[in-house]
């Protein structure tokens, strides 16, 4: 008699219900399955309206972040086997407005990080130009912001914070973390351009670090440190433009 | 608003949301240890106020630190403030982040700096105290 | 969306975070354990020697100043945070208002009462 394994899943058809529902679903357990694994069976041999993201089912592109057992995961990074044999319960990100079963709309996420100005800004007149080469940069100056380049967008952090959960005009992690990265990247002089948006009351400040952004990253991004790091930053900033006033604005 | 907002589902987020799971619970503990640091700040303060007072009201408030409910409400306080002050120098190394060349300062050091200072500031303390 | 001026708050509670966690342990073993028990000699917190230490030694003053009014102020950083977390978002400025208020108020007087040592 081979093993099986139950699978709690959220399921929302904004054409048919107003309401969304929980269906529970049989599968094959084995050991070196994962949930994506479970989902993909469901949609292949028991219901094919089943809707969800997926892509590389190895941890790099972050489409399949959803809520299991009511914590974010990749659902190509979270084993049956870790659950097996109590039921396993799926639902889409917390935080997000569900478009139908397990997708959620992350148009605002999408704006975010486009508004944090996610590039190499130079100050005007220090553009080097091309037959110059590139702009060099050591191993130590990579390793300020290199964790920060590691976000695979997976949403995990955001589906962790009960801030944005409770408020979703809040920047939140990951940008502030993309914020970060190129504040932080030597080639970069774009901070003050950036602080608008992660100094502001949405930005950096709605954030209470309960930490848990961190605890589920699959890529140890540590958004909660990049952000209480720009809370020390942006108090520098602050301090110097009430005590300095005449002091050079960038 | 287009027709997929529209029928997008938004799920509530109920007040007790920090019971569903427990590093949600600590965290909620966390910040409710500040009720715990401001109520015995407000204790000093009267205790400082009593020494304005005089002598026997200064002595009366002192007797009264020997009661049970005096006792029971410190050892309270006393676990809360611990769990403020451990939870506090834990987070230090995610906001001291420091490097040597490429290599990352360890956590545990930055933490344990903060840890070794506490020690140091308390023994300074108690033999201050102990021998005013 | 313009920057915000909560570093000001976050500054005050930082500082009273750092405060509170150095100096209130031991003196709460002091004022809850050490002198209940009667350890370190029923004299410990006695009202000479107490009032003699404050009233003449700045220093001692200006730390015991601070030990009791800087955590003030994160209590009510944190505090106001945690009400907004469980649901009275809708109130926040009235509750940064009490809060910081009851922090300023508490500052207030203890230089009224520091000032009478």
């Amino acid at each position: 008699m081979a093993e099986t394994i139950k699978l709690e899943i959220f399921r929302y058809r904004p054409e048919k219900e107003s309401e969304p529902t929980f269906l529970t679903y049989e599968v094959p357990f084995l050991e070196d399955w994962v949930v994506l694994d479970a989902i993909n069976h469901i949609k292949d041999e028991i219901d094919g309206t089943l809707s969800y993201r997926w892509s590389c089912q190895m941890g790099v592109c972050g489409s399949c972040g959803v809520m299991i057992n009511g914590v974010p995961k990749l659902s190509c990074a979270a084993f049956l086997k870790d659950y097996y044999p109590d039921k396993i319960r799926v639902e889409p990100l917390t935080g997000f407005p569900v478009e139908r079963d397990l997708i959620s709309q992350i148009d605002d996420f999408m704006t975010k990080l486009t508004k944090i100005q996610p590039y190499i800004i130079r100050k005007r007149g220090e553009e080097k130009p091309l037959d110059e080469g590139e702009y060099l940069q050591t191993p130590a100056e990579l390793a300020r912001f290199k964790p920060y380049s590691m976000c695979i967008n997976c949403m995990l952090c955001y589906a962790a914070c009960p801030v944005y959960a409770l408020d979703s005009t809040f920047i939140g992690p990951a940008a502030i973390a993309l914020g970060q990265r190129y504040n932080m990247d030597s080639r970069d002089h774009g901070r003050s351009a950036r602080q608008e948006l992660i100094a502001s009351h949405e930005g950096i400040w709605e954030c209470t670090f309960v930490g848990e952004c961190s605890a589920v990253c699959p890529k140890d991004v540590d958004p909660a440190a990049a952000i209480q790091r720009a809370k020390v930053s942006s108090t520098v900033d602050w301090f110097k433009d009430v005590l300095i006033p005449w002091g050079k604005k960038k | 608003m287009g027709e997929k907002e529209m029928s997008a589902y938004h799920r509530p987020v109920p007040n007790t949301w920090w019971l569903k799971r427990t590093p949600y619970v600590l965290f909620m503990l966390r910040e409710l240890t500040s009720i715990f640091v401001a109520g015995y700040c407000v204790f000093l303060l009267i205790l400082v106020y009593k020494l304005t007072q005089g002598a026997d009201a200064y002595g009366n408030f002192i007797d009264a630190l020997k009661s049970p409910s005096s006792i029971a409400l410190h050892f309270i306080t006393l676990a809360f403030v611990l769990y403020h002050t451990i939870t506090w120098f834990n987070l230090t190394p995610k906001i001291l982040v420091l490097y040597k060349g490429e290599e990352q300062i360890p956590k545990a050091l930055v933490a344990g700096v903060f840890y070794t200072g506490w020690v140091v500031v308390s023994i300074v303390v108690a033999l201050l105290v102990l021998g005013m | 969306m313009a920057k915000s001026n909560e570093p000001i708050w976050w500054s005050l509670f930082s500082a009273g975070g750092m405060v509170a966690a150095m100096l209130l342990p031991i003196l709460i073993i002091i004022t809850g354990i050490l002198v209940p028990f009667g350890l370190g000699g029923n004299d410990l917190l006695n009202f000479e020697r107490i009032h003699t230490a404050v009233s003449q030694n700045y220093p001692v003053k200006l730390i015991l100043f601070i030990v009791i009014t800087l955590p003030l102020f994160h209590w009510a950083h944190r505090f106001r945070f945690t009400l907004v977390d469980v649901g009275l978002k809708s109130v926040s400025t009235l509750i940064s208002v009490l809060c910081y208020g009851s922090a300023i108020t508490g500052t207030i007087v203890s230089v009224i009462i520091f000032l009478r040592i």
